[in-house]
């Protein structure tokens, strides 16, 4: 901001649009609450009085036209896929997708006898951060939320990318 | 009632539906499948048996060449005793009388032996699975199940042994 820098009153911020929108976008992304098994217990804890979600900005809400980030919390199962990708496909863009502890990101404790276990949601979603963990503590989650937080900073949603 | 006088009774009432079976403990007994609605209405309404309580109906593969059985775990509040009884069904076709209008809790019971096994239990009013999607293929804890390969479009990803995983 070179040359517009200390043109304006003190109380005036001069700031690059996209950096700006990439700031409130990161800030404020609300998650997508859906427990699957056990880590869902620490995605609650997570959001319960001791470590607090909502301090970095993030809110549960309970529908996916409302929610930002999915946050997939526990074992999912083929049937539960199906619909994991339904909930992810009625989400609006733009929509980030956490794999939380290690039966979302590779199966887990199910990887190997587990039939009906799908092995990584990633293999019906796209998924920006993996927590890793049997279950990820409260402090792990939140740091994976952070690195989603610096993920979506970078973001230039308003350039146009390069072919 | 000890288990011994309740097989007494039984043998007693229904001596054509006992099956001798050396591998059962004291507390189990075998009865053929043909009768067994009668009995189970006898065993529960029957003053000293009185067997109120269905605790569990679980299936049980013996193997690739054994039967498949369904035991019903029954309980009775009034007497305090208890009795499990193992009816075999042969493997091509397993079915049996379904007892879920007898104890009401026997309806998802019966829902989940027919989701993991296959065994059909005739004249439930609403034999679907229970926890596998319906379009689910094969009965999952049967001894020869093979897990499908792949389900509406998803690799369902197989670790094997070969693999060097173990
Ligand atoms: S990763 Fe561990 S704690 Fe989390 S859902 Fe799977 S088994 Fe439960």
């Amino acid at each position: 901001m070179g040359v517009l820098e200390n043109k304006f009153q003190d109380n005036v911020i001069v700031a690059s649009l996209d950096k700006l929108l990439g700031w409130a976008r990161s800030t404020s992304p609300w998650y997508f609450q859906f427990g699957l098994a056990c880590c869902a217990i620490e995605m609650m804890a997570s959001a319960a009085s001791r470590h607090d979600l909502e301090r970095i900005g993030m809110m549960p809400r309970s529908s996916p036209r409302q929610a930002d980030v999915m946050i997939v919390a526990g074992t999912v199962t083929m049937k539960m896929a199906l619909r994991v990708k339904k909930l992810y496909e009625q989400m609006a863009d733009p929509k980030y997708v956490i794999s939380m502890g290690s039966c979302a990101t590779s199966g887990g404790p199910y990887w190997q006898h587990g039939y009906h276990v799908l092995k990584g949601v990633d293999l019906v979603v796209p998924v920006d951060v993996y927590v890793p963990g049997c279950p990820p503590r409260p402090e792990a989650l939140i740091e994976g939320l952070l690195k989603l937080q610096e993920k979506i900073q970078t973001e230039r949603p308003l350039t146009r990318k390069s072919a | 009632m000890t288990s011994a006088e309740i097989k007494a009774v039984l043998e007693h009432q229904f001596p054509a539906a006992m099956v001798e079976n050396e591998d059962l403990t004291e507390k189990q007994v075998e009865l053929k499948g043909n009768q067994w609605l009668e009995i189970a209405t006898f065993i529960k309404n029957d003053p000293d048996l009185s067997f109120d309580q269905l605790e569990c109906i679980t299936g049980y593969d013996t193997g690739e060449d054994g039967p498949l059985q369904t035991r019903y775990n029954l309980h009775s509040m009034e007497h305090r005793h208890k009795i499990e009884v193992v009816i075999s069904h042969n493997r091509e076709n397993p079915n049996v009388a379904s007892i879920e209008q007898l104890w009401r809790i026997g309806d998802w019971f019966e829902r989940e032996t027919y989701d993991m096994f296959g065994i059909v239990y005739e004249g439930h009013r609403d034999l679907r699975r229970i926890l596998c999607p319906d379009d689910w293929e094969g009965w999952p804890l049967r001894k020869d199940y093979e897990g499908q390969e792949t389900y509406h479009g998803i690799v369902v990803q197989k670790m094997k042994e070969e693999e060097g995983w173990e």
